[in-house]
């Protein structure tokens, strides 16, 4: 059994970003895990454990990415890969996706490919989809449970938690999935899984190593910029009494369309 | 020299940064004003290592070194100096000194657990009349064939009323001369026949902690509890606060970026006069010392770390940097207050609190007082270290990485 966690590091979800003069977004705190990858790791810890396989962490992406990897190393995974190129820079999902999915070939393919729900930076979810196109593997997103899992049988059943309620989806493995907070409780790092993780080397393996040309982009970003300030004015509505105040409000509400 | 903290230090700060925070900090509040402990912070910090970070692995630790000591007390006591405390006790004035002065079987059967997190463990030297003046104990271990019968009560225990084993000091010769001469220290379990303990409420700080009191009566102690030989308990007794200093002291530092971090960011939320309160020179002066104190006190507390990992003895810097930090920690405090204006004296924000914590720590393990005689004293050459028989051992990864061997 092969399970295969996809992570990036991301700005600490309480740092603030901002998009400086040159128009490139810039914080100050240092990066850290994905936080939906937690989740992603700890899943694939605790069926490395129940399942006696292998578990590997990989991500696409510069040096800084390596505190994600040893994060995930330090927590229980096995081991960690890198990919990274400079034909890489500014690379769309699709490229992203490319570069997962061979690596994963690699790797020497996977029974189950787990990933946070979305790249917290970004909002974005759609490399979940185009690496599993990529793979040709079964997709499952938004999963808040894995119900059964048979490696042997290559079978998964998961529940998946929609905006309209619980879904109960079985899939053949191997599969792609994309996980929920609901589904555990983030494991710490352990003492000795830290002692291990900081003595690893990490291989990089260049977009010629998984036999990949970066080709023509479909998509590029061209700029971004700061959400527009909220301007507001502050106005105290006076009256003789909390009805006639009320009213006033009422009307004010309704000439500026807000009710 | 080198000042860089390794990729093993620095992730397992981040693992015990993260524990406080997520698991501790956002009900640390309740928990100070019932005056009660959080009751799963106790076997969390074991079940995660934590009660045994720098125990070699082959006695049930994680063979980590004695700067990560430091650094996970500072991280605790960011969040609370209650957590701290426990690393003090436990892990200060306890397990390392079984480390120390332990013989095989006692670190098999005391050390092992308590670095396991199994077991809680706490350290009986003050007794009501007893603080700084250690040779004035009254309490009493009477010889009787294979078993010591001790009397006595202890106060100002820090988890009292949670800890399983006690490093206990009593003399089993009150004539000696000098008096501290007959001190002798001991194992005593809470299961002991004539042990009773309870908890001291009321206190200015550490609330969400443990402190009590504990008394003996006739408690029969066999000899193999014996820590160390008769009379040797004062020099144990003083090799353990050279332990448990330097994790308060490493506490303060916590504390005093506790105040420091708080502040910046008040600074930068509120406005007065105009412009945001970091604008103002004044305010900016506290910052600046706040930063001075951090920096320095880090400083010391690592060096000591560092000669614990070489071996060396440090006694004294061990004193100066516990001194330093924590007379800090409370100026620090006060400025935090100060800064945050009214608002830092209600307990809506977090600084209050870090001023009645910080409060205990220039009174217990040596007062600022004490250490202050006891600077005086190297300088002018009235004060030496001699050896003692057992060193604190020196860290040896390899040593510290090898696992225990199951028979």
């Amino acid at each position: 059994m092969h399970v295969v966690v996809v992570t990036k590091s991301t700005p600490d979800t309480a740092a603030k970003v901002t998009v400086d003069a040159s128009g490139k977004p810039t914080w100050t705190e240092a990066m850290v895990i994905n936080p939906w990858d937690e989740y992603a790791v700890t899943e694939a810890v605790l069926l490395k454990e129940a399942h006696k396989g292998q578990a590997t962490i990989l991500t696409v992406g510069t040096e800084e990415h390596n505190e994600a990897l040893k994060q995930g190393l330090a927590i229980g995974l096995d081991q960690a890969a890198r990919v990274w190129d400079d034909a890489l820079v500014g690379a769309d999902s699709l490229l992203y996706a490319k570069a997962v999915a061979a690596a994963i070939q690699k790797l020497g393919n996977a029974d189950l490919v787990i990933f946070g729900k979305e790249f917290a930076d970004l909002g974005s979810d759609v490399h979940v989809y185009q690496v599993a196109r990529k793979l040709g593997y079964a997709v499952l997103g938004s999963v808040s449970k894995i119900l059964e899992i048979d490696f042997s049988a290559k079978t998964i059943k998961v529940e998946r938690m929609l905006e309209q309620g619980k879904q109960i989806v079985t899939s053949k493995l191997p599969a792609v999935i994309a996980v929920l907070k609901d589904i555990n409780e983030p494991k710490y790092p352990s003492f000795i899984g830290i002692r291990k993780a900081a003595k690893a080397e990490i291989p990089v393996w260049s977009l010629a190593d998984l036999g990949l040309d970066a080709g023509t982009r479909q998509t590029q970003v061209s700029a971004y910029t700061n959400p527009p300030k909220i301007e507001g004015e502050v106005e105290i509505i006076e009256g003789a009494s909390a009805a006639e105040k009320a009213a006033k409000l009422a009307d004010k509400l309704i000439e500026a369309k807000v009710i | 020299m080198d000042f860089l903290l390794t990729e093993e230090h620095l992730m397992a700060q981040k693992m015990v940064r993260d524990f406080a925070q997520k698991e501790v900090y956002p009900t640390i509040k309740e928990w100070d004003r019932k005056q009660q402990m959080n009751p799963d912070v106790l076997p969390r910090m074991g079940e995660l290592g934590i009660l045994g970070i720098n125990i070699p692995m082959m006695y049930g630790g994680q063979g980590f070194d004695y700067i990560t000591l430091a650094l996970a007390c500072e991280e605790l006591e960011r969040v609370d100096t209650t957590l701290r405390v426990v690393m003090s006790v436990h892990m200060g004035l306890n397990s390392m000194a079984l480390l120390q002065w332990g013989t095989e079987e006692q670190k098999q059967r005391f050390l092992v657990p308590q670095a396991k997190g199994e077991k809680y463990a706490a350290f009986g030297l003050t007794e009501p009349n007893a603080g700084s003046d250690v040779a004035a104990m009254t309490s009493t271990a009477r010889r009787e064939g294979d078993v010591y019968i001790l009397n006595g009560e202890k106060m100002w225990i820090s988890l009292a009323t949670k800890a399983d084993n006690f490093l206990v000091f009593a003399k089993t010769d009150t004539h000696a001369n000098p008096t501290h001469a007959g001190i002798t220290a001991f194992i005593v379990t809470k299961d002991m026949k004539g042990f009773t303990a309870g908890d001291i409420h009321g206190k200015l700080g550490v609330r969400a902690g443990s402190t009590g009191w504990f008394a003996m009566e006739n408690v029969e102690v066999p000899i193999e509890n014996r820590l160390g030989e008769e009379g040797e308990g004062f020099y144990i007794a003083m090799s353990c606060l050279d332990n448990g200093r330097y994790t308060v002291g490493a506490g303060a530092v916590g504390l005093i970026r506790a105040c420091l971090e708080d502040s910046l960011k008040y600074c930068h939320e509120r406005s007065t006069f105009g412009k945001e309160i970091g604008k103002h020179q004044l305010v900016q002066q506290k910052i600046a010392y706040m930063q001075q104190w951090y920096d320095a006190g880090r400083l010391l507390i690592l060096k000591t770390g560092w000669m614990k990992n070489m071996g060396m003895r440090n006694t004294r810097e061990t004193s100066m940097a516990k001194w330093y930090a924590t007379d800090m920690s409370v100026k620090a405090a006060l400025e935090a207050i100060q800064i945050h204006g009214a608002y830092g004296f209600s307990d809506e924000y977090d600084v209050e609190r870090y001023l009645r914590n910080g409060k205990g720590a220039v009174i217990y393990e040596g007062t600022s007082e004490i250490h202050q005689l006891m600077q005086a004293g190297y300088a002018l050459g009235y004060r030496v270290d001699r050896p003692i028989r057992c060193e604190l051992p020196a860290y040896d990864p390899e040593v510290w990485q090898r696992e225990a061997v199951v028979s």
